[in-house]
């Protein structure tokens, strides 16, 4: 390489490139009229929107409303409702994403190996993922029941004391939540992980093998490391979906017994449609928003140098 | 290392016996829905025999029918404005050079941040001053914007490595840019054009919460809607609440088993976005 050519393409990280015919490029600027209207309408003006109001007191119906400041989020601090879905929000996350990377990836490590039924197994650790999570969320209110499946088995097993009003009881309900999330999104963490482990390259487990590591080592030592990316990517969107969860929560228990499985996404929308508070709402809304945003941008940074790599 | 051992076999048996606790809610879904309510209740809630008179009394009790109809406009409607707004955008985003194009993609990307809960308030009052609460209108509306961001990210993304070279001819041969577009440009988008397809349809199917805001009063109402609806009010006769629930879903399973291999791609190709 003598002297740096100037005229190098500047690659820019996560940027549309040009390389040729960078002058005459003739795509119709219009084309990108119709996305960036409905994009700026329903996304950019509304939450701009939404945190413009969040320091008013604004009731969402009269033209008055003055400048509170952060009195809106003053008072979220001081809300022990607010406090307790935060608090559920991040241990049902904490929790879901542990256990569903946990168990996607050692579905993956299993179906990627010689198992003669791994094309079908596949298949069906993936089929809760396309369920409806609404639809999930009521067959699992029904599975967890005083009378329901699970307490039939534990029964039938002779485990009868283990029995729990898994839904019912405040201290464990949010945990009860988190088994069904982690049921139906482990085939999607599992389907990620399997991907990260076709880059995994044969002659280095067998290398591994050769100088004497086991199974188990191998796995620790030289795939974990390996499957990096497919790890990250899969932990933030474990996070990210944990923090907006909604659909599940609101079919299994509403957000109770007595508020112990409220969430954040659930608040939010109590706060704003049942309670009519939309100071407290757009308060709340700011928060999940700050904390998804921070994750997601994360997300996007690790992912876009997975993708340039 | 490739050969089928032993520990192979053990580990073929320890994943089936998995795969058997993983299908049991699925199980307990159809025993329950086809159950009984007379006879005596057996294994995992199966009554024999069984009983299909519960589809049909759900079916009509829950005019599911309706709803049926209603996710398929909507997902349609959505899909399709999705992949014709984004592969638009993203083709003139990455075929412009100049440094405006790289702010609008990053704009667009800047969608990733917002969950949606802090628009929401706004967006349903101007919705409801609009007066088209109960209308699929802001529905769909949400759904393509929201999925904005992600399409055109992966259409970039494709169309960053798409050789000129086609469009370049056509070009030369007289076409139009926009009908160079039409004719060269998006048929050859088409395995992003199908990831796109099959995320968005599933996620705008399976969506309660937009529907629950906008559609809950009116007659529009979607599957996953209807559903919670009937639970509302059946919910104590499970036979005819999972009656309803297989309904809602048999569209999405038979899908997914026609066409599991490109969904199962698609998540894992999806990601990267």
């Amino acid at each position: 390489m003598s002297g740096a050519v100037p005229s190098t393409p500047v690659v820019h990280k996560g940027m549309p490139r040009s390389k040729r015919g960078a002058a005459g490029s003739r795509a119709p600027i219009w084309f990108i009229a119709p996305a960036l209207t409905a994009y700026a309408a329903i996304v950019l003006v509304p939450n701009f929107q939404g945190l413009g109001f969040s320091v008013t007191d604004w009731d969402g119906f009269g033209r008055d409303w003055s400048l509170v400041g952060f009195d809106n989020f003053a008072g979220l601090v001081g809300d022990r409702n607010t406090l307790r879905a935060v608090g559920n929000t991040i241990l049902l996350t904490a929790i879901v994403t542990v256990g569903q990377n946990l168990v996607g990836l050692l579905l993956a490590l299993g179906l990627h190996s010689q198992v003669k039924s791994r094309y079908v197994l596949r298949l069906v650790f993936f089929l809760p993922v396309v369920l409806t999570p609404i639809v999930a969320g009521f067959l699992w209110k029904y599975l967890l029941a005083p009378t329901g499946t699970v307490n039939q088995v534990l029964e039938a097993i002779g485990l009868g004391a283990l029995q729990q009003n898994w839904l019912g009881d405040p201290d464990i309900a949010i945990y009860s939540i988190c088994v069904a999330i982690i049921w139906q999104g482990a085939g999607y963490s599992m389907v990620i992980y399997l991907a990260g482990l076709q880059g995994v390259p044969e002659d280095t487990l067998e290398a591994a093998a050769l100088d004497g590591a086991g199974p188990i080592r191998r796995t620790v030592s030289v795939v974990i490391p390996l499957i990096n990316g497919a790890i990250v990517v899969n932990v933030l969107l474990t996070l990210i979906s944990g923090l907006k969860q909604f659909d599940t929560v609101f079919a299994m228990t509403e957000g109770g017994p007595s508020g112990s499985t409220e969430t954040m996404a659930t608040i939010v929308y109590k706060t704003a449609f049942t309670l009519l508070e939309y100071p407290t709402a757009l308060a709340q809304g700011v928060v999940l928003t700050v904390i998804v945003g921070v994750l997601a941008f994360a997300q996007y940074r690790l992912t876009q140098r997975k993708a340039l790599a | 290392m490739n050969r089928y051992t032993r520990r192979t076999l053990a580990l073929e048996a320890g994943l089936i016996l998995a795969a058997a606790v993983f299908m049991v809610p699925f199980v307990v879904l159809i025993s329950v829905a086809l159950r009984d309510t007379n006879a005596p209740i057996g294994f995992l809630g199966f009554t024999w025999p069984l009983n299909f008179g519960n589809l049909a009394i759900a079916w009509t009790e829950s005019a599911m029918g309706a709803s049926l109809i209603n996710s398929a406009v909507i997902t349609i409607t959505s899909v399709v404005l999705i992949i014709l707004l984004s592969s638009m955008a993203a083709y003139t985003i990455t075929r412009r050079t100049a440094r405006w194009s790289r702010g609008v993609f990053y704009l667009f990307l800047a969608g990733f941040l917002f969950p949606g809960q802090l628009a929401m308030v706004p967006l349903y009052l101007s919705f409801a001053q609009a007066g088209l609460v109960g209308s699929p209108i802001p529905v769909i509306l949400i759904n393509v914007a929201g999925f904005l961001p992600f399409a055109i990210f992966l259409y970039s993304a494709f169309l960053r490595d798409l050789p000129k070279d086609y469009e370049e001819a056509a070009a030369l041969d007289g076409a139009r840019p926009s009908r160079a577009f039409a004719v060269i440009v998006f048929p050859l988008l088409r395995p992003v054009t199908g990831t796109i397809a099959i995320l968005c349809a599933l996620s705008v199917w399976n969506d309660f919460f937009t529907p629950l805001l906008y559609l809950s009063g009116g007659s529009s109402a979607t599957a996953p809607l209807s559903v919670f609806k009937f639970v509302g009010l059946y919910g104590a006769q499970w036979h005819l609440v999972f009656s309803a629930l297989i309904i809602s879903v048999l569209p999405i399973l038979a899908a997914y088993f026609i066409m599991q291999r490109f969904i199962i791609r698609g998540f894992a190709s999806g990601l990267k976005g």
